[in-house]
């Protein structure tokens, strides 16, 4: 067997994204542009519910800290002066926004100058409602491991979110809404399962359909989503322990 | 970008994590068991109609070091048939990109658990020679296991001992030439430790000394396996392992290899387990069949190397291995006396 056995449907994965970690580095602008982009889109969010539970921020304050510390990223070249051989990019942008939120003066004066904020739509609004609606109370996350578990919790969010919506666009893009739709009513939406006859009877198809529908969306979801890790990620190594942590699959 | 709550990001990982099967002879059935390398499934092959376990890494590609990992302990398995190692079937990639393997579905149960109804013994060190068979087959075959620990040895409803998990396998020099050479992990360095794996009572672990990588569970690991002495590792390596597996069948401690784990013993099996998992190579048995003969040795009621008898153990040997008689001679000539006895009154 040769080990061309092992590349099954090379046509069904695209090439593997560039790393973010790489393509800061690089001398192409519009490439670090996008990789931090990337970076601002999946990171955005728990940063901000970090700053809000962590720092015990106002809702105003801590969009600023947000965007401050997006801004820092970019001038103090924070991502270039990772070293994924030493730690996790994600414990290691967690420990940049400690020390970023501790220094808060030096952080509020960079806010004032001003700064290239990555062109990301960040929906502070919609931030705070989740915040609001998730079980966790800051009076009852007391211990730092605490914390470090909410920030992983809320990367996966965030990092399922954007694998959500790419795959929504795909869907879009290959004419399978339908396909979407019945994804997100048994994956994302009911509270409790509904069976897939009774998602047959409701989109007239058969469960066979239903069923293969299905598998070929949490198959794509799932392509997705790694391939957005990847792109997260500093190495391999890295890669393949970030992918056990947010699938739980260490856990189990 | 939509809100997922607790309940949804559980079910992404869910339907996630369950392998895509769909142009394959296979049909998922129910998962078994999750490894260090991945998780093992029992699915249906439906061209034979017989039930498989399908072991599949979590992460896909086919380059990465789990792949190869698992690709190479495939093939090392193809290499080794032998009844005590379990049968691979069949070695490719899910339509996902998941590297898989198939082999036999093994209904049985771990050692550990078995080992809990056995508790003659002498029925303990047959079942210890069975596994001894196995691993001196690989040794024969230039493989060294250098996993072994109860939770990788499974016992069939027959009896039949298998041993498995051979995804840490080193094949020495000399030995077979084919596709399981040529990625052995030990070309792997990996940058910094890593936690591969819990299991109830064991961690595996994998970590880089100066010397090569470190892979495998401590208090069944060699001193010269801990240190990441990759390139002196021979058979003695096991034999250590089998040291500590047969303390563990001996005494049902799972524990780290210590001398107080053999108290109570007799003396000769404690020098046994003593030879076997020495501290240095050389002070242990030179080979499995020279430990198994030793451990055969003592269910015949004969001397064992591993230790030098005193009179009195010689003795105590004597009467354990011709006890029966001994106690029949003894009655006999009781029954004379006691005869002589009441005639001469």
């Amino acid at each position: 067997m040769s080990e061309e056995d092992f590349q099954p449907g090379a046509d069904r994965f695209p090439p593997t994204r560039r790393s973010v970690i790489e393509a800061v580095r690089s001398i192409d602008a519009e490439e670090r542009e996008r990789a931090l982009e990337a970076l601002s889109a999946a990171y955005w969010k728990p940063v901000y519910k970090y700053i809000r539970l962590r720092w015990n921020r106002p809702s105003e304050e801590a969009q600023d800290l947000t965007q401050g510390f997006f801004v820092e990223v970019l001038e103090r070249e924070l991502i270039e002066k990772f070293d994924p051989k030493k730690s996790r990019l994600r414990t290691y942008l967690r420990v940049c926004v400690d020390s970023f939120v501790s220094n808060e003066q030096k952080a509020r004066q960079r806010q004032k100058r001003g700064g290239a904020i990555p062109h990301v739509a960040l929906d502070f609004a919609a931030a705070e409602e989740e915040l609001g609606g998730t079980v966790m109370d800051p009076a009852a996350i007391p211990s730092p491991e605490s914390l470090e578990e909410f920030f992983e919790k809320e990367w996966v969010r965030s990092l399922f979110g954007l694998a959500v919506e790419d795959l929504r666009q795909f869907c879009v893009a290959r004419e399978r809404e339908r396909t979407f739709k019945l994804f997100e009513a048994y994956d994302l939406e009911s509270d409790e399962k509904v069976s897939y006859e009774q998602l047959g009877k409701e989109f007239s198809i058969s469960v066979t359909d239903v069923t293969n529908a299905l598998a070929w969306a949490r198959r794509e979801f799932r392509r997705i989503a790694l391939e957005r890790l990847r792109e997260l990620c500093g190495n391999e190594e890295e890669f393949q322990r970030e992918a056990r942590s947010a699938f739980g699959w260490e856990a189990k | 970008m939509k809100f997922l709550s607790d309940k949804a990001l559980e079910r992404l990982r869910e339907g996630a994590e369950t392998p895509d099967l769909s142009g394959t002879r296979y049909r998922l059935l129910e998962r078994v068991a999750r490894g260090g390398m991945g998780v093992v499934y029992a699915a249906e092959d439906e061209k034979l109609q017989r039930r498989v376990a399908l072991k599949v890494l979590e992460v896909p590609g086919a380059d990465g070091d789990l792949a190869n990992r698992l690709i190479r302990e495939a093939r090392v398995l193809a290499q080794l048939e032998h009844p005590g190692i379990v049968p691979v079937h069949d070695v490719g990639a899910l339509p996902d990109g998941r590297v898989f393997y198939t082999m036999k579905f093994v209904e049985g149960q771990r050692l550990d658990k078995f080992i809990e109804s056995v508790p003659s013994i002498p029925d303990r060190l047959r079942l210890f020679l069975r596994i001894c068979d196995a691993v001196a087959f690989a040794h024969a075959r230039h493989v060294l296991h250098r996993d072994l620990k109860p939770a990788n040895i499974m016992v069939g409803p027959f009896g039949e001992v298998l041993v498995m998990d051979w995804g840490l396998a080193k094949i020495l020099r000399g030995g077979s030439k084919s596709g399981a050479q040529a990625s052995d992990p030990d070309a792997t360095i990996f940058e910094k430790p890593v936690q591969t794996r819990n299991s109830k009572d064991t961690t595996e672990i994998s970590v880089v000394t100066g010397h090569g990588t470190v892979m495998g569970t401590p208090g069944y690991m060699s001193p010269e396996q801990a240190r990441g002495d990759v390139e002196h590792l021979d058979a003695r390596s096991d034999i250590f392992s089998l040291g500590a597996l047969l303390r563990f069948l001996l005494t049902a401690d799972p524990g780290p290899s210590s001398a107080a784990g053999t108290r109570g013993l007799d003396k000769s099996l404690e020098a046994i387990c003593a030879k076997a998992a020495a501290e240095t190579a050389e002070q242990r048995y030179a080979s499995v069949p020279e430990l198994a003969s030793d451990v055969s040795r003592y269910l015949d009621g004969l001397p064992v190397g591993a230790r030098r008898e005193t009179l009195f153990d010689k003795t105590a040997r004597f009467y354990r291995r011709y006890r029966f008689f001994i106690l029949l001679i003894a009655a006999y000539l009781l029954m004379r006396v006691l005869i002589l006895f009441f005639m001469h009154r």
